[in-house]
């Protein structure tokens, strides 16, 4: 591989798993934030108010640094993808574009009010306005899904006369079957995340002994959320497995480990790929689980890696599969967790057991890593191709920007983004050691 | 035909961005000169605070815009301007972090940082955005495939082997800034009471002079070095209703009602924008050396169907982010305490 090529895509790779960092959190507090504004406005209780507009600080925090680190992904197809930019853009720019006009105007017009206008625009107007910039944020999630979804399946395209891809049916483009799965799977994604990130922070108030009050109130709407979002994870989860069976088995082969083809495939729950001698090494497999997962059927025939040849396989096969385990493995732990703790909250017993409340605190990184490695899963499984089996990697790059100075931006985003991180995590912290405090 | 409107539609977005988003851009380069207090300075957030973040979202649409309709402009302009683009990206983040992250933390130390780092991106974005105009007229040496790579700077004259800086688009850019100083003043008294306001207006009168000259030397200069200017104008006398909203925006600054002169300022800034896209039409991004190679309207968009479509939908999708702003600016109306 050349060299510039594998710069371009670690600058993209990086940009884009910084930025989703941020954006997970916004979309699922975004949906917490209108549950608790929803109870506030139905009982009158003031802590629900005053737990809204907490969390409404944390997220306008969040917020400010997925739009600062947001706006750089949309001009890096143009500035480091110039020829997919190119040759796609009659297709994605329209995705894309529709992000802009549809989500942001509404996204942004709507966290000014709900940030700066709870007096001047009422309880009523208050939740209206909580409502809209979910609605917006989860509308970006569609679109930017969409975009990914094409490139991952291109549907409703056509070649044009300079090579390059015009749309042909908007339609499909908007309903291709691969965001239909894959747009529900990252929303419960980033709901996992919001409501992991409360009810870590309930449980840190209640073992710290501070905002008691509010600790209750978020540990019992974050793991509500976590069942919920966890749940659904599986559920949505299996549903891309199947899409990715049917449009990319060679990733499905590459992404569990199978390199050969077999009747009644196991599931690999551990092992190592070599991808030299075509093995997984130290496997531990449940027999006959990885057809009935993809077929519904346990002595179905899945297909290895040694059907295909090896310029379709994914190009970083070891990564690919251990980002998908990763993923798949804690996605059981989140189920696991939540329902233990939802079980315990309604009996009551929730809030007095130290150690589910330990295990809620530190849970929140997990989601973040979980999510990291699904996009991680994604996006290797899509390779060797940018647009799957249309456009490789290899020949979407810009062709004028060098290797250099493509590696001077990328050292200058991690420099940035480092900055960025710290003071993310100093001003995050100073909300929580301030709490949603005693003010009506 | 659809390209000529998605051509309307692109000025438009890009007008709408730098009317809306540069006065608050303006508004932060003169941030540390009018505003002298602690308190002034967070007066000139208020006044931006609501609603800076959604100013800026007409840039990313803007940019979708492109994107949609001359995908090939888009892939090639931005990966040539691959360096001063990027610095852009930092500016901005640079920008976004300091109008929100200054007043988390009030404290001597905390909030001097973020009103520096607000100051300079803002002023130092409007000479960005100026130069990239100045680079678009002038035009970049495209190769047969449509790509270009420009150092940040050669000998400063525009030759052949032109560079992003040169004098032109120095110019341009610091017409720019003072456009945008103009705009944001303008908008800084028009939305706060008392001393701060009538010194942003001072501010605003004394840089207009300026902004006289600068604008008639970099109108002298375009027409002399793109001759397509000079060219369509006399084939479109029409066209002149461009220059015409400018000149009136430009004398309407002078406006002793804050409002009326703050509008005029957009007028202004659309009037010389529209202008620039009218002398340029078809062109998008015009090649030096090898006229051929020219990115137009024609060569760089993609098929009709997803210019229809696309059309289809955005008409309606700005029309709602229209009514979103007026919705937004009418519940911030009036001035900040």
């Amino acid at each position: 591989m050349d060299s510039a090529l594998t710069v371009d895509r670690l600058h993209f790779a990086f940009t884009a798993t910084f930025h989703y960092l941020f954006p997970q959190l916004t979309m699922g507090l975004a949906l917490l934030i209108v549950w608790l504004k929803t109870i506030a406005l139905r009982t009158g209780n003031e802590h629900y108010h005053q737990a809204a507009r907490f969390w409404a600080k944390i997220f306008a925090i969040n917020f400010a640094v997925g739009v600062a680190t947001g706006i750089p992904m949309e001009f890096q197809f143009g500035t480091n993808w110039s020829r997919f930019s190119k040759s796609a853009g009659g297709v994605i720019g329209q995705t894309l574009a529709m992000e802009g006009v549809y989500s942001f105007f509404l996204e942004s017009s709507f966290l000014g009010l709900f940030i700066y206008g709870e007096k001047m625009l009422g309880p009523v107007g208050h939740w209206v306005s909580a409502v809209l910039v979910w609605l917006g944020s989860w509308l970006s999630g569609y679109f930017i899904v969409a975009t990914d979804a094409w490139m991952q399946h291109p549907v409703g395209y056509a070649l044009g006369l300079r090579g390059e891809f015009g749309l042909t049916s908007l339609q499909d483009l908007l309903l291709n079957p691969w965001v239909q799965w894959q747009y529900p799977h990252v929303m419960m994604g980033a709901l996992a995340t919001g409501a992991f990130v409360m009810a870590s922070t309930g449980a840190f108030y209640l073992i710290a002994k501070r905002h008691e009050a509010y600790g209750r109130i978020f540990i019992a709407t974050g793991v509500g959320g976590a069942l919920f979002g966890s749940l659904f994870l599986m559920a949505t989860g299996d549903g891309q497995g199947r899409n990715v069976a049917a449009y990319q088995p060679v990733t499905l082969a590459a992404s569990e480990g199978l390199f050969s083809t077999a009747q009644g495939a196991p599931l690999a729950i551990m092992g190592q790929p070599d991808t030299s001698a075509g093995r997984l090494d130290n496997p531990l497999l449940l027999p006959n689980v990885l057809s009935f997962l993809t077929y519904r059927h346990w002595s179905a025939e899945v297909k290895g890696l040694n059907e295909y040849p090896r310029d379709v396989w994914p190009d970083q096969v070891p990564l690919l599969y251990y980002s998908f385990h990763i993923m798949v493995g804690l996605g059981t732990i989140f189920i696991a967790i939540a329902a233990i703790s939802a079980v315990w909250l309604m009996r009551g017993r929730l809030f007095g057991s130290k150690p589910l409340l330990w295990i809620l605190m530190l849970a929140f990184p997990f989601p973040y890593i979980a999510n990291t490695a699904g996009w991680m899963t994604a996006e290797l499984g899509r390779q060797p191709w940018l647009i799957y089996g249309i456009l490789r990697t290899a020949d979407g790059n810009s062709p004028a920007v060098s290797e250099g100075s493509v590696l001077f931006t990328l050292v200058g985003f991690m420099g940035i983004y480092m900055v960025l991180g710290m003071l993310w995590l100093f001003l995050i912290y100073r909300e929580l050691e301030h709490g949603p405090g005693a003010h009506p | 035909m659809i390209q000529l409107v998605w051509f309307c539609l692109a000025a438009m977005m890009i007008a709408g961005y730098v009317v809306l988003d540069g006065f608050d851009i303006g508004a932060g380069a003169i941030h540390l000169l009018v505003a002298r207090t602690p308190a002034e300075r967070k007066q000139v957030l208020a006044t931006i605070g609501p609603v800076w973040d959604g100013n800026e979202v007409w840039l990313i649409a803007g940019g979708g815009t492109l994107f949609i309709a001359f995908p090939a402009l888009y892939a090639s302009s931005f990966s040539g301007f691959y360096l001063p683009l990027m610095m852009v990206l930092w500016l901005l983040i640079l920008r976004g972090v300091s109008i929100e992250f200054r007043n988390h933390i009030d404290s001597p130390v905390w909030t001097p940082i973020w009103d520096a780092g607000f100051c300079v991106s803002s002023g130092l974005l409007a000479v960005f955005y100026g130069a990239a105009l100045g680079n678009v007229v002038r035009g970049v040496p495209l190769n047969a495939s449509g790509d270009f790579f420009l150092p940040l700077w050669t000998d400063f004259t525009t030759g052949e082997r032109p560079g992003i800086l040169d004098w032109y688009t120095i110019l341009i850019g610091v017409l720019a800034l003072a456009a945008l100083v103009v705009h944001g003043a303008l908008w800084v008294r028009h939305k706060t009471r008392g001393a701060l306001s009538a010194r942003a207006g001072r501010f605003a009168h004394g840089v207009w002079w300026l902004l006289g000259i600068l604008t008639l030397a970099a109108t002298a200069a375009s027409f002399s070095l793109q001759p397509h200017i000079t060219a369509n104008f006399r084939a479109y006398p029409g066209g002149a209703v461009f220059p015409l909203l400018a000149v009136a925006g430009f004398l309407g600054m002078r406006q002793r009602r804050e409002l009326t002169a703050f509008l005029s300022s957009c007028a202004y800034l659309v009037g010389m924008l529209t202008s620039a896209a009218f002398g340029m039409f078809p062109y998008v991004l015009p090649s030096v050396g090898a006229p051929d190679f020219g990115l137009t309207i024609y060569n760089t968009a993609p098929a009709v169907y997803g210019l229809q479509v696309g059309l289809a939908w955005c008409i309606p999708g700005m029309a709602l982010a229209v009514g979103y702003s007026v919705f937004v600016y009418r519940r911030f109306a009036g001035k900040v305490t």
